[in-house]
């Protein structure tokens, strides 16, 4: 029940906001539904956490063995909670904002969050193709139509970008699903497939493709420093908040248990190693930027490889770590979104070179800052922190990987690297003197306030207690790395 | 057979109702209606009721799948009526003859889809492609038209004359017209009946357009009146693909071995030429000409894998494809400006249009959640399932990949650009049968058993 509200309620508002002609109408709708989901979803995890309320299965295309089957395990929990917890920061960030053909921003906005939680819910490969594709069309009409100057030509390189992806996972799955004992693209059936390495090894790569443009990974990056700067900021929330998790997510869900042998081959010794590589190289591009979407946008690209680096070390440590960090990437970049917004509706710019001095004039706004910034840079009593302690831990102490001495160190210069481009930032956004520009400047309203102080109190939280979260996917980890099934290739 | 013999009569009638009915709202109410009766007497010969009995002992075969087809076509064909069959008066003078030439196009469709004889068949393609010449052709003072009309006679004949060609070479090798006759497991073919089999591979390959075979397409498609186009480039191709399916899974599947491999190599070659090309196009009427071919590609993939997941996927996919392009169609017709940039700023002025040119945009790139993805589905499932041919599946979706482009071109003009899209006033009758055919397309994308449980019982 719980599961099926969490698709249901994002999915039937979203659908009615299409008819509220008023602007604030659609707008107080939009975050009294996206609010109704995260009550939902804090209900799933406190009083209402009982597995029948956790799962719903009905069917759906008996012909082609795939069932209407969702279920909500750690993991999925995790995610969900996440998603739920970002649409209402992200509309309460954007309330002042003022959009043309509102109700169609909103409905879209929420008909994206009904797709990104089916993705996460889903138990069955083809519904899990469903929402995946149904999560990125609302997205890629929010970017095309309210996006800046050159938004068209960016979102759909975007677009084609992942759907090419996505259509070679679609032949993967169906290849898999013509290999299960039952013919059913059920994800029990899908665990159960045993396939010789030569078969998984080209099947792994039609699937992780499409996770490796979602992600992004180096070098399917291309796409999405353009899709940040063009989308509206609200949606760049969306899309670096959540999205990318989905690739990470689907590799832990979709690919490690069902193409071990493959994830083992090519994971640690080559994925790694370029991903490593893409680390470094977009930490350095980030160095340079003078948008602060541009640079928060690379800076992502150096946070998730280090989580795809630290999955594909296959220990329950780095495992866990990973969960926690998808988590709070999210928060983390929500945040300096937030701030990114609120400087872009104040000063019109988001150029580093055109900024300074806003500690004088925005105390608050400067103190929340920085402790986002610190965030980013995983300082410890911070959230990320702990998530990345525990991907590096992982990584340095895998039994499978070989490479530690290259991998853990060139990683750890991403880490210094992210210190560098983060402060860089800070310092020219709120530190020396005024401009012109800056010098009528004044501090953040009460909604932001609101929103980046729930930022920093979950990164504070967390930072200090991540124990709930941690036991919170604790099963799902130790299932996966189960299925994973590391023993018996290692002995080979 | 009821519907064929009232497709037949309803033909005649029209052809005489010409000269009879002087309204032209009348004439259009009795072809609406002579095609509601022959698809009611369809579907009750789905449920057994036969009108006439008539001994077609290995003529034809009115099984399930082809009635079930027929339903389809003709179902199709009513929304194709109920949408355009006022644009036909624009065409010219012959208001009642289009409809007498349809309702024999119909005639014909039901023949290719149910024969059981080869020269069933050959009756059928023929009597499906002479009323089409006239109707490429019936735009009499435009020159394209009549381009169009000559160059599709000329090539429909040599196409023909292939067919009648192989029909013989077949004939001779296997002694019998009966498609079930022709073949056995234990057949070795000869170099008589793999002659006969590729000369009938080619000709059913022009047909539907397929490479290398499909160079007539875009300049008859162009070339012909749109309203006629849309007919020709939906109903009528897909007829002629469950025609294709009929021959080769009846006469030659127990040889699959021998020609699938020169169907594959068709298949790549159609979907590779007709995806590419369509990127290229400045009209959209052009465009979707090669876009026909590119989906014909797809299609080719149920003829490839010859199980029944193809068939069943075949039924979706041509579904699928007409309702679309008929669709999409019907809204072409109204711009004035069949251009790309034709289409700039159509969603501020006409929301509702725009939003169903959406949903039949995104079903023939194949987006979740319509059924063009489903019968996509379908057709790479077939593929797989039948075993081999990987190679084309991944071409297949990196094609699938490029459509998207020009595709979304509509899209982005209709809702990203500005512009003033000029189209002309539209009924509000029309307006409700376009929600509903965009509604249809949603539903069959959802609950694609919707179709098929009927098909089943």
């Amino acid at each position: 029940m719980i599961a099926l509200l969490l698709i249901v309620v994002p999915l039937l508002s979203g659908i009615a906001a299409f008819f509220l002609k008023k602007e604030n109408s659609a707008k107080s709708w939009a975050l009294f539904a996206s609010i109704v989901t995260l009550a939902v979803s804090l209900l799933g995890l406190t009083v209402l956490n009982k597995p029948e309320l956790l799962q719903f299965k009905c069917n759906w295309l008996p012909g082609l063995g795939s069932s209407f089957s969702i279920r909500l395990d750690g993991m999925g929990q995790l995610l969900c909670l996440l998603t739920a917890i970002s649409f209402p920061l992200i509309f309460i960030t954007t309330w002042h904002r003022v959009y043309k053909n509102a109700h169609n921003f909103f409905a879209l906005m929420l008909l994206s969050q009904a797709g990104l939680m089916g993705v996460f819910l889903a138990m069955d490969a083809l519904l899990f193709y469903f929402f995946w594709e149904l999560a990125l069309i609302p997205v890629y009409f929010l970017s095309s139509i309210w996006g800046a100057e050159r938004r068209i030509a960016a979102t759909f390189k975007f677009f084609i970008y992942t759907f090419i992806g996505s259509l070679l996972m679609l032949v993967g799955l169906i290849y898999l699903q013509s290999l299960t004992p039952d013919r059913s693209f059920d994800i029990k059936s899908f665990y159960a497939i045993v396939l010789n390495s030569k078969t998984q090894n080209w099947i792994f790569w039609l699937m992780f493709v499409a996770f490796a443009i979602k992600i992004p990974v180096f070098p399917f990056h291309s796409w999405q420093p353009d899709t940040y700067e063009q989308s509206p900021t609200a949606v760049t929330m969306v899309l670096s908040g959540i999205m990318v998790k989905m690739g990470l997510f689907a590799i832990i869900r979709w690919l490690l248990p069902v193409l071990p042998s493959a994830s083992f081959a090519y994971g640690e010794k080559m994925i790694s190693m370029w991903v490593i590589v893409g680390m470094i190289y977009a930490s350095l591009l980030a160095w340079r930027q003078d948008d602060m979407k541009r640079l928060i946008a690379y800076s992502s690209i150096a946070h998730l490889g280090l989580m795809v680096v630290a999955i594909f070390s296959e220990t329950e440590i780095s495992m866990q770590g990973v969960m926690i960090q998808m988590f709070n990437h999210g928060i983390n970049i929500l945040g300096l979104w937030v701030v990114v917004e609120i400087l872009e509706r104040k000063y019109g710019t988001r150029k580093l070179s055109e900024l300074g001095g806003l500690a004088q004039k925005a105390p608050a706004m400067a103190m929340l800052f920085v402790i986002v910034a610190l965030a980013n840079i995983a300082l410890p009593l911070t959230n990320a922190f702990v998530g990345e302690f525990m991907m590096f831990t992982g990584i340095f102490t895998s039994p499978i990987s070989e490479y530690e001495m290259i991998t853990v160190p060139a990683a750890g210069i991403t880490i210094i690297l992210g210190a560098i481009y983060t402060l860089r930032m800070v310092q020219k956004v709120i530190y020396g003197n005024t401009n012109a520009l800056t010098e009528t400047g004044t501090d953040i309203g009460l909604n932001e306030k609101l929103v980046l102080g729930i930022i920093v109190i979950l990164i504070i939280v967390v930072g200090i207690y991540p124990q709930p979260f941690l036991d919170l996917t604790k099963d799902t980890t130790n299932f996966i790395l189960n299925k994973a099934n590391l023993v018996p290739l290692l002995k080979k | 057979m009821n519907a064929l013999i009232i497709s037949a009569i309803m033909g005649v009638v029209m052809m005489f109702s010409g000269i009879l009915l002087k309204q032209r709202s009348t004439i259009r109410g009795l072809a609406l209606a002579g095609l509601f009766i022959s698809i009611v007497l369809n579907v009750m010969e789905l449920y057994g009721f036969h009108l006439f009995r008539i001994n077609i002992t290995n003529m034809m075969h009115f099984d399930r799948f082809s009635l079930f087809f027929n339903t389809l076509s003709m179902g199709c064909t009513f929304i194709f009526f109920l949408l355009s069959a006022k644009e036909m008066e624009k065409v010219g003078v012959g208001y009642a003859d289009y409809f007498a030439l349809i309702f024999f196009i119909l005639c014909g469709i039901i023949l290719a889809s149910s024969f059981g004889s080869l020269l069933i068949l050959f009756l059928g393609i023929e009597i499906i492609s002479i009323p089409l010449y006239i109707l490429t052709g019936s735009d009499k003072r435009n020159l394209k038209s009549n381009e169009a009309s000559l160059k599709y006679f000329l090539l429909g004949a040599f196409s023909t004359g292939l067919m009648l060609m192989g029909i013989t070479l077949i004939y001779g090798s296997s002694g019998s017209f009966t498609i079930d006759a022709i073949t056995t497991p234990e057949t070795k073919p000869g170099v008589l009946l793999i002659a006969g089999l590729l000369l009938l591979m080619f000709s059913m390959a022009f047909k539907v357009s397929a490479a290398p075979f499909h160079f007539w397409t875009p300049d008859v498609y162009d070339g012909a009146p749109t309203v006629f186009t849309s007919f020709m480039a939906t109903i009528v191709k897909a007829a002629v693909f469950i025609a294709f399916i009929r021959l080769f899974y009846h006469a030659f599947g127990d040889i699959h071995d021998t020609w699938k491999f020169i169907i594959a190599v068709i298949t790549a070659l159609t979907l590779f030429i007709g995806n590419v090309t369509a990127v290229f196009q400045q009209s959209v009427k052009r465009m979707l000409a090669y876009s026909s071919i590119a989906q014909a590609g797809f299609m080719l993939m149920a003829v490839l894998a010859l199980n029944s997941i193809g068939s069943e996927g075949i039924l979706l996919y041509t579904t699928a494809y007409c309702l679309s392009t008929i669709g999409l169609f019907a809204i072409l017709v109204k711009m004035k400006d069949f251009t790309f940039e034709g289409f700039n700023g159509f969603a501020k002025h006409q929301p509702l249009l725009a939003a169903a040119a959406v949903v039949f945009l995104l079903s023939l790139a194949g987006i979740p959640l319509t059924a063009g993805f489903l019968a996509k589905f379908y057709m790479i499932n077939a593929v797989i399932s039948s075993g081999g041919f990987l190679w084309l599946v991944i071409l297949a979706v990196l094609m699938a990949a490029i459509s998207v482009y020009y595709y979304f071109r509509v899209i982005q003009a209709m809702y990203f650009k500005e512009g003033e899209a000029q189209a002309m006033e539209v009924s509000s009758g029309f307006k409700w049968v376009i929600s509903f055919v965009a509604a249809l397309i949603v539903l069959l994308g959802v609950f694609p058993q919707l179709l098929f449980s009927w098909f089943y019982f």
